[in-house]
């Protein structure tokens, strides 16, 4: 019950920030409330976009990832995003910074519509990434009420806590707006980054140190592979390098990039954006792969023995039963309980507050969908103009609440499941949705229809993957089943994590033909004017002589 | 600078496929940490570097000079 006090201090202390900010922010204004006036200083930018991007997968899923797959979780999804997300935030975030400061931009899809002189194209795209987003939010409750209902061990059912967290999160959201998101996703970001140090020394010292773990593991051949990538080939720990190229194009990344004061704040954060990756990684995946060697705590026990199962019988067992190993092998929360047998309680508790901080991440995406709604719908369908600045702020709250309440409702009835699946994938959408941006900053030549064919590839490709692995069942671990060859290539097959084509991630064709289509649609069809091109591409001697 | 910095991001994009550390974890790196591992840790420092010679070199200025704020926000008011 203790760790439960101090998440509970926690949920208080961020509720009262979002109160806090509403005190902060004296004016009613759209970009007040939805881009707190464009005014985030350099630290509050830094530690807040970073926080913003990081969800409960960061310490709860790279630990779960890495109890089963071992070190590589680190190269394939921290390493490879400490270089593309800073640099996707150099080429692209800095860009939408100067757009927005110049043309009053609010959200990309404003940006979109006046690039491309359509108003139709925004609302696709529109649609679109709130699609894709909404599965997050869902997640995000579903997480705040297992995680709650874990660190009070069982004391705080589900149901309760996920409605704790929705309400705590709704509240701040709605008080405090982008400032009050900013702010918290700040003192998340301290608490990440002080628990992965704190739980790196605390669960090494409990374990004897890791120098006799990594020497136990090394010497059991079914353990000693969690130590290397021999277990995937190089083609798939290639095409995971396409995945980060998601984060820009995430409509509360993308609208993040717009709070900064100056430009100047960019860089402390692209500099520092790998170093703080590193920092909450590197302890998350090296306990995650040390929780092989903590056969003394009995849940984890239970999980290692489904696993051998899965491995030695997975063959011969049904489908059915397979997953059901596959669920009881699951990793997600091997770090609650190293933290429960290895920590003190008072510290449990305080580290069971930046689990919690890790959960509730889902704050700016509700906030992006509220903005994107408000600005993009609302106010672009002449809402604005009819009932004022006032009553769109209003509006906005009011999707923070009905939002929520939706999310919750559904996280109390749908299985998990189904949204995790959405979640994996609409990484792969919002990666081949990136190919806009950087087609509409640096390409003339990009039009609407080009922009559509993209957009609507991802929505194909997205649901036509996700139809595939759910109805193809995954093979047994270490095992492919094939489905389409093309002569000796194998062109399709489903793999026990997802599904492989030509041997790559989903994500590479998914981008790559997002691509192709963007090019090739474009030459086909007419350019905007050449005023809205003047505007965005200004001619070098242009610039000097209006300077 | 125009066509080394390309470059260099490319190389250090390349590098993340380290081939050659794909199947053994030795050296272990101070008693613990298998070597591939280590490798992607002085990987994500690399990138921070890359990231620091970009802001010095190829830092777009001239987005800074354009882009004159539609409202300004109250600190640049006062």
């Amino acid at each position: 019950m203790i760790p439960a006090f101090f998440v509970f201090a926690y949920l208080a202390v961020v509720l009262y920030i979002g109160v806090f900010a509403l005190r902060r922010s004296g004016r009613d204004s759209a970009e007040d409330y939805f881009l707190a006036s464009r005014s985030l200083g350099t630290l509050v930018f830094l530690f807040s976009l970073f926080g913003t991007n990081m969800t409960a997968f960061t310490i709860l899923g790279a630990s779960g990832h890495a109890f089963s797959n071992g070190v590589l979780t680190f190269g394939l999804m921290a390493s490879s995003s400490a270089l593309i997300i800073p640099l996707t935030l150099f080429l692209i975030g800095t860009r939408l910074w100067a757009l927005g400061k110049r043309f009053g931009f609010m959200t990309p899809v404003q940006f979109f519509r006046d690039r491309w002189e359509c108003g139709h194209i925004g609302t696709v795209i529109f649609a679109v990434q709130a699609a894709l987003l909404v599965p997050y939010i869902i997640i995000g409750v579903m997480g705040g009420g297992a995680t709650l209902s874990a660190i009070s061990g069982g004391w705080v059912p589900y149901w309760l806590g996920g409605a704790v967290v929705a309400l705590v999160v709704m509240g701040y959201v709605f008080f405090g707006g982008m400032r009050g998101t900013a702010w918290v996703n700040t003192l998340q970001t301290l608490l990440f980054l002080s628990f992965g140090a704190i739980a790196f020394g605390v669960i090494g010292r409990g374990m004897g140190g890791f120098q006799q773990a990594v020497t136990d593991l090394l010497s059991s051949p079914a353990t000693a592979p969690l130590l290397t990538r021999e277990r995937i080939p190089p083609s798939f720990f290639l095409s995971y390098t396409f995945i980060p190229l998601s984060t820009i194009a995430f409509p509360h990344i993308g609208i993040f990039c717009l709070t900064a004061r100056r430009m100047s704040q960019f860089k402390p954060t692209l500099i520092l954006y790998p170093l703080c990756l590193l920092a909450i990684w590197l302890p998350s995946v090296f306990l995650g792969v040390m929780a092989n060697r903590a056969t003394d705590v009995p849940q984890i026990a239970s999980k290692l023995e489904a696993r051998r199962q899965l491995t030695s019988q997975g063959a011969a067992l049904p489908a059915e039963e397979r997953a059901r190993l596959r669920q009881a092998a699951a990793g997600d929360d091997v770090i609650v309980l190293l933290l429960e047998h290895y920590a003190p309680l008072w510290l449990a508790g305080i580290l069971g507050a930046g689990i919690m901080a890790a959960v509730m991440a889902s704050d700016s995406q509700i906030l992006a969908l509220s903005t994107m709604f408000t600005e993009d719908i609302f106010a672009f369908y002449g809402g604005k103009e009819r009932f004022g600045p006032a009553v769109q702020v209003h509006t906005g709250r009011i999707f923070v609440i009905g939002l929520t309440v939706v999310a919750y409702l559904i996280a109390l009835e749908a299985p998990a499941t189904i949204f995790e699946l959405a979640v994996q994938y609409a990484f792969s959408g919002y990666a081949a949705l990136s190919i806009l941006l950087f087609a509409a900053l640096f390409w003339r030549g990009s039009t609407k229809w080009g922009a559509l064919a993209s957009t609507l590839w991802t929505v194909f490709a997205v649901g036509a993957v996700a139809i595939f692995q759910s109805t193809v069942p995954a093979p047994p671990a270490g095992s492919e089943k094939v489905i389409w060859t093309i002569g000796e290539l194998v062109l399709l097959s489903r793999t026990p994590g997802g599904t492989a084509i030509f041997g790559l991630m989903p994500v590479v064709p998914m981008t790559l033909i997002s691509l192709g289509l963007m090019i090739w649609v474009s030459m086909l069809t007419r350019k905007p004017g050449e005023q809205t091109l003047l505007r965005y591409f200004p001619q070098p001697a242009l610039t000097t002589c209006c300077a | 600078m125009r066509i080394a910095l390309p470059v260099i991001v490319i190389i250090v994009y390349l590098l993340h496929q380290d081939v050659w550390f794909w199947s053994t974890p030795y050296p272990l790196v101070l008693g613990f940490m298998p070597i591939g591992l280590f490798y992607h840790v002085c990987y994500t420092l690399l990138a921070s570097l890359l990231m620091l010679l970009l802001v010095k070199r190829a830092w777009p200025t001239h987005l800074e000079t354009t882009a004159s704020p539609r409202h300004p926000t109250e600190d640049e008011a006062h």
